[in-house]
């Protein structure tokens, strides 16, 4: 085998998977798995396969669809520096834990191209990747030369989800009226709107205070974004897509309070997705009163931990319960050299924590083991969900013919104690230290290849391919496209007002000068028989039928709100 | 004399000098009925009970055993709110004539300033006008139009001189009155600090602009414009940024305007978290809906406009009712704002210039009454409640207002809560051509009114006063809704005392190029990591990390639950008391 494999001129391996047992989103089922070239190419018990094919013995255990980190950041530039994990690092370290894919966030300066920055992104990672990954691109600004540019991404670049904030005052943040706009666009174009959910207006607020009561540590950092902050702009991010009428998708989840918005939003029928984060599946916000400065810088991500300790359960619930729909892990990893930035100031710490590798292994142990939720539902919040929500189902996130070959053969009992010391990411610290896991992959492979086995992680740099994503995803759009049709807004025929106008100072929006308290001047000649409105107090016979029947209310032309509120 | 708190004037007559016996009537405060005869004064309540000693000659005036409440209180008017430089047609005259029809001896209402206009001014034109014509006591909130210093020194003298103690600030209309969430933030502060109570429009202007736009652009410009571009969603976000900078703030926050049912679950959630939070529907939100925005009479359909919209969806007033019984909705205003119809015709080609304001003041008790108390949901104490007694408190008039109590003011109202009558513009009192409610019936109407001591109501005929009204001071600091806001406070001081000690950082630090954060670093400063290494003289022993796994504080147990249930300054807890 050669070591260094080339883009289109892969020599694939010939796998068969015996006797293990398959577990998709939707069913179990004992069958074996032919995989040739990459892809799943029977299923079944007795398959017919060329001889010579290596065969792995499964002995009953699962046999899942490699996990999709939907949210990583690697090889992330900082002010100058690089986070420690780049793509390479990273995606072992996503191998090793059992995801076979991720999807990264391409975050231009803001006033910068995103088509360069994409460039840029692809060109990083088509050089080190060693699994397949995807794009969301960031918006940092708006105007309409970005427009255009997500126009091209969408339709050339392969690229189905942007990301904007609503935090980072004068940076990043996005006002209202530009997240209305950005949605508008993205919901013509069949492009996900995913929304950092902060307000930062209130946290440049709060830190301001924190900072000047003599507050610069990390716990500076959670004082000043209560969850309270996060739930806010959920609740606000939710508003605006439900009047766009654009798919949201909230990334990092990281308090109940944000995770019961959704889930409330989504009952009354908003399309709505949310997604915890490793971090906030696994550990909380006590850290950062950590007397180690470093351990507790090494928590700082934002939105941040809840300093409430039952928050993990809480959102490994709702997780179960299908009210949030995917998990990633947000994996952005620095030095704590790199962290001491912030030593003085807690606003300046780098944010981004850990979490590609122990990702899968968290949520089996914290959701699975503890019989919150099925074998089925985990593969559908790992990997499914996630496939569906970047259009890419049924090729990634399923065992089934034509699929690419991305499996993992899980462990269930396997219990692992994770430490710094032993972990693939680069970080000196992991915010998961000492906790003991249940449940790991036993053999990882990709493309049809094996990656992972006895223990033994056999990477290669360079061989993951960029995995194109299509717009208007069903899984997100069809509801939308059914209620594009129902919300088509009418005017009342009416006949013109004819009737006396008062004269009024035009100066809307600016001082209407004192001086203009005007008399109602009655128009000279005006016949009242031919106007439609009468100034006496009994309704115009025209009226009477007018005052709408029941259920004239419950569906008031182009009443948008009862569209969208489906209860 | 008449009342203590006479605020320097005035020239009216001696009105008050009027000695009154109510007999054999049932009084009703909002903690208990019974039965008692009430003696007054001076315009004021002298003596509750039974068998009172009065002196001879008192006129008497027979209950029959009918409810005697305190009269009503209309937290929310708009008698002189200008629009594009022409006013209501109900003026402080008109409009407290029709307040006292319907049962109100005391209006609250709203010194809308334009932005640059001075506050001090408009509130002193605004008393000026109403020392002039109101008939009730009246009291005045004034409107916040923009946020800057010289606000700041105004909004002072007017809660320390003027008896001001709510204000009010818009999430509404962008480019004008619209306030950014940081603007929000520091006028909650600073009206915190004077003891205020925050008054909030809460809508999400900045998509009502874009929705508006959006619905113009659709060639739609009636009436039905304006609901369309401003859904209910929009106001339940506003009420839930308000209500989050409240907590974050710990100030008191008032939603006027309750008008649909999702700002009122929003309000009815956070008060179950602990939030100080109250809610005012008003006589419109309680009494019809939205569905005659779609009217084909223009002048109907734009006699309805008033900001939020009448929500649509027609189980809405059952909804606000029920709340407001079971009290997560405080107080029931009127926001009474009577355009005529030529003036609505303003906006006859863009649904966006209609002056926009309902009535209701003279309607505001017999509504309540009619589909609250006689639908069951209601008792009268609850009544008496949400039509008086909470407005008295959260306002810092209580018990002068509010209650029927030896020492309170003689603003009485018996009650007839039999009279049935059908609501049409021809019999109202206000000078609009139209009434939103016209043909409704509704039971249940004042029998007589008294203010400052004196008849002013009796078997439908008005015996006001122009000019009788008196200017109430009112206070900072009201207890109902400070009084947990000031505990939470020392609370949370003393939380934040004990931040975290460390010892000082003395690891390696990464080298960043001296951009202020925030500002686009140069794309061609990708240093190398020269600071990997560490600084030459370093002792790890001193140090308090380590860059193994192994943390300095593993061995320390991880926090106890204690710790982190109030965390240092875990303000958050402090208000979701759940």
């Amino acid at each position: 085998l050669p070591t260094t494999v080339y883009r289109g001129k892969r020599d694939f391996d010939r796998l068969l998977i015996k006797g293990g047992r398959i577990v998709n989103d939707d069913q179990s089922f004992h069958a074996d798995i032919y995989m040739e070239d990459g892809l799943i190419k029977q299923i079944g018990d007795n398959l017919i396969v060329p001889g010579g094919v290596k065969t792995i013995e499964a002995n009953g255990k699962m046999v899942i669809p490699g996990g999709i980190d939907i949210h990583t950041h690697f090889q992330m530039p900082y002010r100058g520096t690089t986070t420690v994990d780049d793509f390479n690092q990273g995606s072992k370290a996503a191998l090793a834990g059992g995801t076979t894919m991720i999807v990264d966030h391409v975050i231009p300066e803001p006033g910068t191209s995103l088509m360069e920055a994409y460039d840029q992104w692809r060109q990083w990672a088509d050089e080190k990747t060693c699994c397949d990954y995807s794009l969301h691109v960031d918006i940092t600004h708006w105007n309409d030369s970005v427009k255009q540019e997500v126009d091209n991404l969408i339709k050339e670049k392969g690229v189905n989800s942007f990301h904007v904030y609503m935090a980072y005052k004068d940076y990043y943040q996005m006002s209202n009226s530009e997240l209305y706009e950005v949605f508008t666009f993205l919901a013509e174009r069949g492009g996900i709107a995913q929304v950092h959910a902060e307000n930062g207006e209130i946290i440049a607020e709060e830190q301001a205070r924190m900072l000047q009561m003599g507050i610069t540590g990390p716990e500076g950092h959670v004082l000043s974004r209560p969850e309270e902050l996060e739930a806010e702009a959920v609740f606000r991010a939710i508003t605006i897509a439900s009047q766009t009428n654009c798919p949201l998708y909230v990334t990092r989840v990281m308090s109940k309070s944000a995770a019961d918005i959704i889930s409330q939003a989504r009952k009354k029928g908003n399309v709505v997705f949310g997604e915890p984060i490793t971090a906030s599946l696994g550990t909380d916000g006590t850290h950062y009163w950590s007397k180690n400065w470093a351990k507790a810088a090494s928590f700082v991500t934002s939105p941040p931990l809840s300093p409430d300790p039952t928050t993990p359960d809480y959102l490994n619930t709702l997780l179960s319960s299908g009210d949030l729909s995917v998990t990633g892990s947000a994996h952005c990893t620095f030095s704590v050299a790199q962290k001491a930035i912030g030593k003085d100031d807690f606003t300046q710490i780098p944010e981004g924590v850990n979490g590609v590798e122990e990702r899968m292994a968290l949520i089996w142990d914290k959701a699975v083991t503890t019989g919150k939720m099925d074998e089925n539902m985990f593969v559908a919040v790992t990997s499914t969900n996630a496939a569906k929500i970047l259009n890419l189902y049924p090729r990634k996130g399923r065992i089934a013919v034509g699929s690419d070959a991305d499996l993992v053969i899980w462990d269930t009992d396997s219990i692992r104690t994770i430490t710094a010391k032993t972990h693939n990411s680069a970080a000196e610290y992991n915010v998961f230290e000492g906790m003991e896991l249940r449940g790991a992959p036993l053999v990882v492979i990709c493309q049809g290849k094996i990656v992972l086995e006895d223990g033994n992680l056999h990477a290669t740099s360079g061989v993951g391919r960029f995995i194109p994503c299509s717009p208007f995803p069903d899984f997100a759009y069809k509801r939308v496209k059914a209620r594009k049709q129902l919300a088509v807004l009418r005017a009342v025929p009416r006949g013109m007002y004819d009737g006396p106008v008062s004269e009024f100072s035009m100066s809307r929006g600016g001082t209407p000068s004192a001086s203009a308290r005007t008399s109602p001047t009655k128009q000279p000649v005006r016949n009242l028989h031919q106007s439609g409105f009468s100034l006496a107090g009994p309704p115009t016979p025209d009226d009477v039928p007018i005052r709408p029947a029941g259920r004239r209310i419950v569906v008031p032309p182009g009443g948008r709100s009862n569209i969208t509120s489906l209860s | 004399m008449s009342g203590s708190g006479f605020q320097g004037k005035n020239s009216i007559p001696h009105l008050t000098n009027e000695r009154l016996l109510i007999k054999g009537g049932r009084v009703v405060n909002d903690d208990q009925s019974f039965y008692a005869d009430v003696y007054i004064e001076d315009g004021l309540i002298k003596q509750v009970g039974e068998n009172l000693v009065v002196p001879g000659g008192v006129k008497v005036i027979e209950a029959n055993g009918r409810m005697v409440i305190p009269g009503g209180i209309d937290v929310n008017t708009c008698l002189m709110k200008p629009f594009l430089g022409t006013q209501p047609v109900d003026d402080f005259l008109q409009g407290t004539k029709a307040a006292i029809a319907g049962g109100t001896t005391m209006i609250i209402d709203h010194v809308t300033p334009q932005p640059e206009d001075s506050l001090l001014e408009a509130f002193e034109r605004w008393q000026e006008a109403a020392d002039k014509k109101a008939c009730c006591d009246y009291s005045l909130h004034v409107d916040i139009p923009q946020w800057n210093e010289s606000v700041k020194y105004e909004l002072e003298l007017l809660v320390q001189e003027k008896g001001v103690n709510s204000f009010q600030v818009y999430m509404a209309y962008k480019d004008v009155y619209q306030m950014t969430d940081s603007q929000l933030y520091e006028a909650f502060s600073f009206l915190k600090q004077l003891g205020a109570v925050v008054l909030v429009h809460a809508e999400n202007g900045d998509l009502i602009a874009q929705e508006q736009r959006k619905i113009l652009g659709m060639g739609i410009t009636g009436p039905e414009g304006h609901p369309l571009s401003r859904p209910e969603e929009l106001e339940a976000e506003a009420v839930f940024r308000a209500i989050t900078l409240g907590n974050r703030v710990n100030c008191p926050v008032y939603i006027t305007k309750v008008m649909s049912k999702s700002a009122a679950d929003t309000i009815t959630q956070a008060r179950r978290k602990g939030s100080v939070v109250f809610g005012e529907p008003i006589t419109a939100s309680l009494a019809t809906d939205g569905s005659h925005y779609w009217s084909k009479n223009w002048a109907k359909a734009a006699a309805y406009v008033t900001s939020p919209p009448l929500s649509p969806d027609p189980t809405t007033p059952d909804h606000l009712h029920t709340l407001l019984a079971c009290g997560d909705l405080q107080v029931v205003g009127s926001s009474h704002c009577a355009y005529s119809t030529s003036q609505k015709a303003v906006g006859k080609d863009d649904f966006t210039l209609i002056p926009e304001g309902t009535n209701g003041v003279e309607e505001r008790m017999s509504f309540v009454w009619d589909k609250a108390v006689a639908m069951g949901k209601m008792d009268e104490n609850q009544f008496v409640a949400v039509t008086s007694t909470n407005a008295a408190k959260i306002f810092n008039l209580y018990p002068r207002k509010g209650r029927i109590a030896v020492g309170s003011d003689a603003d009485i109202v018996i009650w007839d809560p039999d009279s049935v009558k059908t609501i049409t513009a021809k019999l109202q009192q206000s000078a609009s051509e139209y009434n939103i409610f016209e043909g409704l019936e509704c039971r249940g109407a004042p029998a007589m009114v008294l203010s400052q001591g004196r008849v002013v109501y009796e078997d439908g005929n008005l015996q006001t006063q122009q000019g009788t009204g008196r200017f109430i001071p009112r206070k900072p600091f009201p207890d109902y809704a400070y009084q947990r806001v000031k505990f939470r406070n020392q609370v949370k001081c003393v939380d934040f005392q004990n931040g975290v000690t460390r010892g000082i950082y003395d690891g390696p630090v990464y080298d960043v190029i001296p951009t202020p954060k925030y500002i686009t670093p140069a794309p061609s400063a990708k240093t190398s990591p020269t600071s990997h290494q560490p600084p030459p003289i370093r002792n790890l022993h001193q140090s308090n990390f380590s860059l193994s796994g192994a943390q300095i504080d593993d061995n320390v147990p991880r926090r106890s639950g204690h710790r982190i249930v109030a965390p240092p300054g875990g303000r958050s807890n402090i208000t979701s008391l759940g």
